[in-house]
């Protein structure tokens, strides 16, 4: 019964070992060896997301019973029919889409002016302030979330899309990240343009971000992901239903409906579904932003 | 801003030096526009939470109503707090438990490079990196649940008696690390990965000319080569280990027991939920000490390494 939730992933690594024909001559194996750790490692890392797509066109009475049903017996749309229509899903999909596009364009915004001042411009002040900025990054988030907490309540923002928008609009790694990709173009384009008499803007727009593309997808890449994956903080300063992003809707409606788990792993299904096609469709970008930023950190 | 020398060696024509010199002069109205809005929103709200929790931390406070201030009082209750104990122990098992494993398994899931279908592997391994905390913590509430969950499905096909996962104090904290490696390890590999490219191969050419076998090369060349990265993983995981929450949160509310109680489900907690905002406000100061403390030993070790590598 296992091997059948399986087998959309067990197939392909199957078939790697019945195919013959790699450089380890003295393996007796017909195969790598490695294939004999990758393999089943593979399947561990799959396995649960094939069970989430299972269930969720399950039925509850497949479900709810010892053993469970293990494949479904019929494609059975009653868990997404009731997310998408008893349930707030289609408004925190909403909610959360509108919270990470804004997030995301701030950032890409608001680093980029930030960015380039502190990469091509002189003004008093800027290394020390570029220096304190850099020092933020290492606060953890717990330390500042009570008190941001209360900055946001005094803005009358608690409640509100604004409370999750207002705190993350531009993140110092943002300004840091796209100040380290300006500083690495050369600078005589620039400076040719500026003395024709372009304005510095005129200088970003026309001829800087045009070269910028991998920075500034690195930026957004980074931002929608720890944006439309958030939960800590949206817990604390949202409380009405209507206001709940996707992350906090999900585990409060599973906390409500523990035994109506179709429509638990439906509403599952429509929360990791836009990251997880996003990442399948730019798998590289992702993957390069993401090892990017570790390398220097 | 240090500027590098340009290759350019013909020097500029002196009436393009005044027009920039003149340009430049007039900048700083400019590039205070340009930095405001991130200097505003950045330091306001990091400087001013930073002094605000700290005087919040030497006060009594529910978030509603006046606060009053009982100087040390909280920090000496946590001191005391058995609670608070056990959430720090808690939190130092999981960590301890996460960050080796996640880093081991994504090292030797990086290590090979040349076999069929390695590239379906990595895409399967690092798939559930993207996936956010809240969404796997409840698919692996389902999975792991007692009644009608597929894990003691599984098991009872084996033949294996039904286990409790997250709801047994005992297992509950060794299953939430072993989630955490499922979305975990991929970035591990990541990094490995993106490491093991820029090992020079004519170090690797090297060694094989001089006979190294395949352990000895590992252990010789490869693994020396990935200590400046494995320091900042070793940095980087800890980090996130220590600050977990989310999963917590979705998958055992830091039950049963206060088994998973963690740190910062502890100072949530205290905040939030039993308005105690003062004694929550010192409890995250003692985790970030903890974690300050922590990054400047591993930054200083990563100094030297990258001292004596040069």
């Amino acid at each position: 019964m296992t091997a059948v939730s399986a087998r959309p992933d067990a197939a392909p690594a199957a078939s790697s070992a019945s195919r013959p024909g790699t450089r380890r001559h003295r393996s007796p194996l017909p195969f790598s060896p490695w294939h004999l750790l990758l393999a089943p490692m593979a399947l561990l890392f799959a396995v649960p997301l094939v069970w989430l797509a299972l269930s969720s066109v399950m039925s509850n009475a497949e479900i709810n019973r010892f053993p469970p049903a293990l494949w479904p017996s019929r494609l059975d749309l009653g868990g997404y029919r009731y997310v998408l229509g008893n349930a707030m899903f289609p408004r925190w999909f909403a909610n959360s889409l509108l919270v990470s596009l804004v997030t995301v364009v701030a950032n890409l915004v608001l680093g980029t002016l930030g960015g380039y001042a502190f990469a091509r411009m002189r003004f008093a002040g800027s290394r020390l302030l570029l220096g304190l900025m850099l020092a933020t990054m290492a606060i953890p988030f717990q330390l500042t979330m009570i008190p941001t907490f209360l900055v946001m309540k005094q803005l009358g923002l608690i409640d509100t899309l604004g409370a999750l928008i207002v705190p993350s609009l531009v993140t110092p790694f943002s300004v840091f990240l796209l100040r380290q990709f300006f500083l690495s173009l050369p600078r005589e384009l620039e400076e040719a343009a500026w003395i024709d008499g372009c304005s510095r803007l005129r200088v970003l727009w026309r001829i800087v971000l045009p070269l910028s593309r991998p920075a500034l997808s690195t930026v957004a890449v980074l931002t929608f992901l720890s944006t439309w994956n958030d939960l800590t903080w949206p817990l604390i300063a949202i409380n009405h239903d209507t206001q709940y992003t996707l992350q906090l809707g999900l585990t409060t409606f599973q906390g409500q409906h523990h035994t109506q788990w179709a429509a638990v792993m439906a509403g599952n299904v429509i929360t990791v579904l836009p990251v997880l096609l996003a990442f399948l469709g730019a798998q590289k970008a992702f993957i390069q932003s993401i090892t990017s930023t570790g390398l220097k950190g | 801003m240090s500027r590098l020398p340009t290759p350019i060696t013909v020097s500029r024509p002196p009436d393009q030096h005044r027009a920039l010199r003149r340009r430049r002069a007039g900048e700083a109205a400019m590039a205070w526009s340009f930095v405001s809005p991130s200097v505003v929103i950045i330091l306001g709200l990091s400087v001013v939470p930073i002094i605000w929790s700290l005087l919040l931390s030497f006060r009594a406070d529910d978030l509603v109503t006046p606060s009053r201030w009982v100087g040390l009082d909280n920090y000496r209750a946590l001191a005391q707090d058995p609670h608070f104990s056990q959430a720090l122990r808690n939190t130092l098992l999981y960590t301890a438990l996460y960050v080796p494993a996640s880093m081991v398994i994504g090292l030797a899931l990086a290590l090979n490079r040349r076999i069929r279908f390695v590239g379906l592997y990595r895409t399967l391994f690092f798939v559930p990196f993207v996936v956010s905390a809240t969404a796997q913590g409840v698919l692996f509430s389902f999975i792991l649940d007692p009644e009608f969950g597929a894990a003691n499905a599984v098991l009872h096909h084996l033949g294996i008696p039904s286990q409790g996962f997250l709801t047994d104090p005992s297992q509950a904290l060794p299953v939430l690390v072993a989630v955490s490696l499922w979305s975990g390890t991929g970035f591990c590999l990541v990094i490995y990965l993106a490491a093991l490219q820029d090992v020079p191969v004519s170090l690797i050419e090297a060694a094989r000319l001089d006979g190294a076998g395949r352990g000895q090369l590992l252990r010789h060349v490869t693994l020396p080569a990935l200590r400046p990265v494995t320091v900042f993983l070793l940095l980087w995981q800890a980090i996130q280990a220590l600050q977990a929450f989310d999963l917590v949160y979705v998958t055992t509310k830091g039950g049963p027991l206060g088994s998973t109680t963690v740190i910062v489900y502890f100072i949530w907690e205290q905040a939030f939920k039993n308005a105690t905002a003062g004694y929550g406000a010192a409890s995250a100061y003692v985790l970030a000490v903890a974690l300050g403390l922590i990054g400047l030993i591993l930054q200083v070790v990563r100094r030297r390494l990258q001292g004596a590598s040069a």
